[in-house]
């Protein structure tokens, strides 16, 4: 049952996008080829497609954590982005551009940077009451207009013919991809490591264990002595880790600098991942997979047929409708079927 | 002369239960004629049938000799049937004249309409202010607002589900009056209890459910208690053994001067409240619901605490300061009224709801929960309480009442308590278990605990407790030995009407230790 | 003087959008359901509004369109909240991608030239009079629209029997079910008109305010919305009073950059969003009332029992 309704949702929003493709006068079959088979049959695209999933994964497992505990951390993007403006202030000015501690530097200031980002709403609901979905989301575009001050000001490129980005990272401050001839970089060791903890956190530990509890009945968390703040500031933590690290190794890697473009929306793109996974490890690792597709799939029809990238987002809503929607048919009718039977 | 209202073969199946299997009778109009059940015979389905908020499977409904076709509350008010809830169908949040004009057709102008509440609450003895906003009422006067928004629709049929169940005994009387002179003007009442002594005052004509099957008719006033308990719970009636207590020297819960104002706007504040709990007896909370006994059971289980620490001292431990978690390590157990949701997580495993409370049982090892441990744990609980359950598997949500109910008082006993809070131990739950329940809350207090049952159900509190503590907004009395004292005793100290003279006959903390 | 008139009537405009929005959300979130969706449909609504002027359609027609398409947005989340009990915050989110992902879909072909704005009324006599006039009625039909808005609503909630049956349906479903209200359907009428609402704020955004088409134009106005709501403690008049604070604020700030303030644009432009944090955790604390106001039942999915 958990499984069947990321499955029935993925094959209705592939339906309605060839219903869509073919009303936008392309032929379905062949637009659809070109969205979701063409971009992985080279090893450069398959390339793309982990270092693309590998972020959503990373920040979807992070979000997750909050998720179950009814923690509602939809500012991930933000985290993201100070979590590569952090690391990408150590890469450019750390004194000894040469130094072996360079990355893990940059990965520590990834990380600190996108938990502190996140503390403020963790703070903010476990001590004063406040929703944590409206500043978590407030403080993503108060980040984004960090970012793009830094870029456009202080830290811009003096010999970057004006456009608004920093100046290349040193070699030692970049994730050395596996081969020069495709991006994919160690960062997805990273993401490794972090499903397996998510999966060891969440299924297997007593913290996990009373995070969920406070997700699915506040009263009886409660009732435990668990502490709802404890699972507030686990829950955003672990998000803003998460989403920093994976600021990190966008600008280490795949980037090479800062730049407004640092993200393509992965903070939002990993809330629907977190939920096509069902909230459990090993889902996020399929669902952040598919999400991955359909940027790759955006960018490819984009340049092949002349398509809007918007079609991603249209089709990340789509399929976060249709899961929904799957839910319901699976969970209730099914179960008024067996009652009936 | 054609009834008022007739069923015919009324069935009703929910998953894994038959709630009505072919039921029949008939009220005539005038007649106070009660349904006489346990809790889960039926009762309420039964009436949410009749008044159309629940559909039979099958079975008729003539109302004045016509078939009901398609029904529905709205039908069920066109004809003239009018239901007062059990949990009363009210709006806190607005006011009583409000709340009435909800439930009334063209009721377009709310100071014509408060002027015949006025009028109506005059005749029928229900005094009501119509402009209060229902939170600021008591139960009891909820209840009137919810009988008088039935008598201004004229009902020909008006349905009662334990209405007394949230009263004392003196509003009880006065009820009683009021649905008389009902009965008299012509309106049928159709009386849901379980309380046979009510019916047996009250109604001309009884109908007997049990499992959902009618097990018998009778004029109650004609027949006995022991005949119609017969049919209500069968051949076995289920026996309590309870022994002399054996109260220990000290007391395991002490509260002194306990005063707090409650969180939510619509709650209790409570006012100096001190009494004790020895080991060895079962003390009892009586009180009509919404006096203050949810923010004292919040503050006895650390749910919610407070700045004083010596508040509350358990087992001579200042305790008023710690967490649930932390009260549990002193010895606290506690069963809460809310089973589903706060005493149980529903959707999660029984055997992840046993960890709820009992993880310092093995059950989590190194930040680990140990899922085999856990499922032992569960089992042990479900063999020895009788809980019926497909096994540690099943969700907290798949069991019903009764059997969720059981398995949180085992879960609690197993964890060896000093001192046991039990809220509403039995409501809901069908006689068996009840009586199970009971008979294990008293083995636990003759084995040392010391025992504090919240309860609304009087006959309860009087069947198991050794001494009565009554709760009415937010002051707790002086205890009162229960072999010393009476229901109406008791009853005047729920409605407050002797205030602070609480030291009443054969009461005190000295009378139990001599 | 002039600065003065610039910052009342840019304030005024400012929060004509945050008005319709949050007005919307507001009997939204009275009736027990949370859509997270507004930047969605307002989205919906900027971009069939601003489509409709480029295709030759008159104002009229291109704000209608801007409300229909905001409500016709609204229905997807409303069937899956309301008819597949999904989870509500799940379901306004997958609205706000799409909305967001449609538009910019849609605005493609708008070409980015700028459209020529809603006209400004001109009463005679009335307009004329110095400072009155300019204050006060000088502005474009939507600015009134959004305060009839505002005095249609109050009275609907507070004075009307259907109106009370909304606010109760927020309070207790099962209650409002019990007594033989059509909970789903009244829920379904408020998410309609939360819609609607949220494709006029769009639509004037696009039409009037701006007036032309850039991706995301509304830029959060959406969310500041949904906070406006629980800042106002659930009552139309503080919504109104809100939205002319954050309206303050937009002008402020905007004033500030023209002025050539030291302080970098951006950090500027951060402040709206600051002072959204900052006003919710200030209302935040107040619980009791907060308890009071707040519809009961919200965001938890109602099924009737059968």
């Amino acid at each position: 049952m958990r499984v069947g309704a990321p499955v029935v949702a993925t094959v209705l929003t592939l339906i309605v996008g060839s219903i869509f493709f073919a009303a936008l006068g392309h032929d379905p079959l062949a637009t659809l080829h070109a969205f979701f088979v063409a971009p992985l049959n080279s090893m450069n695209g398959l390339s793309e497609w982990l270092l693309k999933a590998s972020p959503l994964i990373l920040i979807a497992c992070g979000l997750a954590v909050g998720f179950r505990a009814n923690v509602w951390n939809i500012g991930a993007e933000g985290q993201l982005i100070i979590g590569a403006i952090a690391a990408s202030g150590v890469g450019l000015f750390w004194p000894d551009p040469e130094s072996m501690l360079l990355l893990p530097l940059m990965f520590l200031a990834g990380m600190a940077a996108g938990m502190a980002w996140a503390a403020i709403p963790a703070f903010l609901r476990a001590r004063m009451n406040t929703n944590e979905i409206l500043v978590t989301l407030m403080l993503t575009y108060v980040a984004t207009l960090l970012l793009s001050w830094l870029v456009h000001g202080p830290w811009r490129d003096p010999a970057g013919f004006n456009y608004p980005q920093t100046a290349l990272l040193p070699v030692g401050a970049m994730l050395e991809p596996f081969d020069y001839s495709y991006r994919l970089n160690p960062s997805v060791f990273i993401t490794m490591v972090a499903v397996v903890a998510m999966w060891l956190f969440t299924d297997r530990s007593f913290l996990g264990y009373k995070m969920s509890v406070s997700g699915a009945a506040p009263l009886a968390a409660r009732y435990a002595g668990f502490r709802e703040s404890a699972a507030v500031w686990i829950g955003l933590l672990a998000g803003g880790a998460a989403a920093g690290v994976a600021g990190m190794a966008e600008a280490a890697g795949p980037l090479g600098q800062l730049s407004p473009q640092i993200s393509p929306g992965y903070g939002f793109a990993a809330i629907i991942v977190a939920f096509v996974g069902r909230l459990n490890a090993f889902g996020i690792v399929l669902g952040g997979l598919l999400m991955s597709l359909l940027f790759l799939g955006g960018e490819g029809v984009q340049m092949t047929l002349g398509l809007p990238s918007a079609l991603t987002r249209i089709f990340q809503g789509v399929l976060l409708f249709f899961l929904l929607a799957a839910d319901f048919f699976i969970f209730y009718r099914l179960r008024r079927v067996r009652e009936k039977a | 002369m054609i009834p008022r209202l007739e069923l015919r073969n009324i069935c009703k199946r929910y998953p894994g239960v038959v709630a009505n299997d072919d039921i029949s009778m008939s009220i005539q109009p005038g007649e106070i004629h009660a349904v006489l059940g346990e809790n889960g015979a039926g009762k309420s389905t039964l009436m949410k049938i009749i008044y159309g908020a629940a559909q039979a499977d099958s079975g008729e409904i003539y109302c004045d000799g016509n078939l009901i076709e398609a029904h529905n509350p709205a039908v069920s008010r066109a004809l003239g049937i009018e239901m007062v809830y059990q949990h009363f169908a009210l709006f806190e949040s607005v006011s009583v004249v409000e709340n009435i004009a909800l439930c009334v057709r063209n009721a377009s102008d709310l100071e014509s309409l408060a002027a015949r509440i006025g009028e109506l609450s005059e005749r029928y003895g229900m005094p009501i202010d119509p402009h209060r906003r229902v939170h600021d009422l008591s139960v009891g006067e909820r209840q009137r607002v919810e009988i008088i928004r039935c008598l201004l629709q004229a009902p020909k049929l008006l349905i009662l589900d334990e209405p007394t169940s949230v009263l004392t005994p003196q509003a009880v009387v006065k009820l009683f009056e009021t649905l008389r002179q009902l009965a008299a003007e012509g309106c049928s009442i159709l009386y849901i209890s379980h309380k046979l002594d009510e019916v047996q005052e009250l109604c001309d004509f009884a109908t007997v459910l049990r499992n959902g099957k009618v097990t018998g008719t009778a004029r109650p006033k004609e027949t006995t208690s022991l005949e119609l308990a017969r049919m209500m719970v069968g051949s076995k009636l289920p026996e309590m053994h309870v022994s002399p207590p054996l109260p220990s020297e000290k007391p395991v819960l002490e509260v002194r001067g306990l005063s707090v104002t409650a969180r939510s706007p619509f709650g209790t504040d409570l006012k100096d409240v001190s009494f004790n709990v020895h080991g060895g007896e079962i003390v009892g909370l009586a009180g009509v619901s919404g006096n203050g006994q949810a923010e004292l059971v919040a503050l006895l289980s650390g749910e919610r605490t407070h700045d004083r620490n010596d508040a509350i001292r358990i087992c001579g431990t200042a305790a008023a300061r710690l967490g649930p978690d932390e009260r549990r390590k002193l010895g606290v157990a506690f069963v809460p009224e809310e089973r589903l949701g706060r005493g149980a997580v529903p959707p999660h495993t029984l055997w992840e709801n046993a960890v709820l409370t009992a993880h310092r049982f093995g059950t989590v090892r190194n930040g680990l929960v140990d899922r085999q441990k856990a499922g032992a744990f569960a089992k042990s609980i479900i063999d020895k309480f009788k809980v019926k359950a497909n096994g540690p598997q099943s969700t907290a949500q798949s069991l019903s009442g009764g059997n969720l109910q059981k398995f949180i008082v085992g879960r609690e006993i197993a964890l060896q308590p000093k001192l046991l809070l039990v809220a509403q131990p039995t409501w809901g739950v069908d006689v068996g278990a009840s009586a199970f329940i009971r008979q294990t809350l008293v083995d636990m207090s003759r084995a040392g605990a010391a025992v504090l049952v919240v309860s609304e159900e009087l006959d309860e509190l009087f069947e198991i407790c050794d001494r009565l503590l009554v709760i009415c907004q937010g002051r707790v009395s002086a205890p009162l030995v229960r072999t010393a004292t009476d229901r109406e005793e008791v009853g005047l100290l729920m409605t407050g009407l002797n205030g602070n003279n609480a030291i009443a006959s054969g009461s005190g903390e000295f009378a139990l230790e001599d | 003087m002039d600065l003065f008139v610039a910052i009342f009537t840019g304030t005024i405009i400012a929060a004509t959008p945050l008005i319709f929005a949050a007005l919307g959300e507001l009997v939204v979130e009275k009736s027990g359901v949370l859509n997270l969706g507004i930047e969605g449909m307002m989205l919906m609504g900027a971009a069939f509004a601003f489509g409709a002027v480029v295709a030759g359609y008159s104002m009229p027609v291109a704000i209608i369109a801007g409300a229909l398409a905001g409500a016709v947005t609204s229905l997807l989340f409303g069937v899956l909240a309301l008819t597949f009990l999904t989870n509500q915050y799940a379901a306004g989110l997958a609205l706000a991608i799409f909305g967001s992902g449609v538009s910019a879909f849609l605005g493609r072909g708008f070409g980015s030239a700028p459209i020529e704005a809603l006209q400004r009324i001109h009463v005679p006599l009335l307009s004329d009079i110095p400072l009155i006039g300019p204050l006060f009625f000088h502005f474009d039909p939507m600015v009134y629209l959004a305060l009839l808005m505002f005095v249609v609503i109050s009275w609907f909630l507070y004075r009307t029997k259907s109106g009370l049956v909304l606010r109760t349906i927020g309070e207790s479903p099962q209650t409002a079910h019990a007594i033989g209200y059509p909970v789903i359907k009244i829920r379904y009428m408020a998410v309609l008109f939360g819609g609607l609402m949220a494709g006029l704020a769009g639509a004037y955004l696009s039409v009037a305010y701006t007036p032309l088409w850039v991706e995301n134009m509304t830029a959060g106005k959406g969310w500041i919305a949904l906070a406006l709501v629980v800042f106002a403690t659930w009552r139309p008049l503080r919504v109104l009073l809100g939205a002319w604070l954050f309206g303050g604020m937009t002008i402020l700030q905007l004033q500030g950059q023209a002025l050539g303030l030291a302080v970098p644009s951006e950090l500027l432009s951060a402040l709206p969003y600051l002072a959204t944090i900052i006003v919710l955790v200030i209302i935040s604390q107040n619980r009791q009332m907060l308890a009071l106001h707040f519809p009961a039942s919200l965001a938890k999915p109602f099924r009737p029992a059968t």
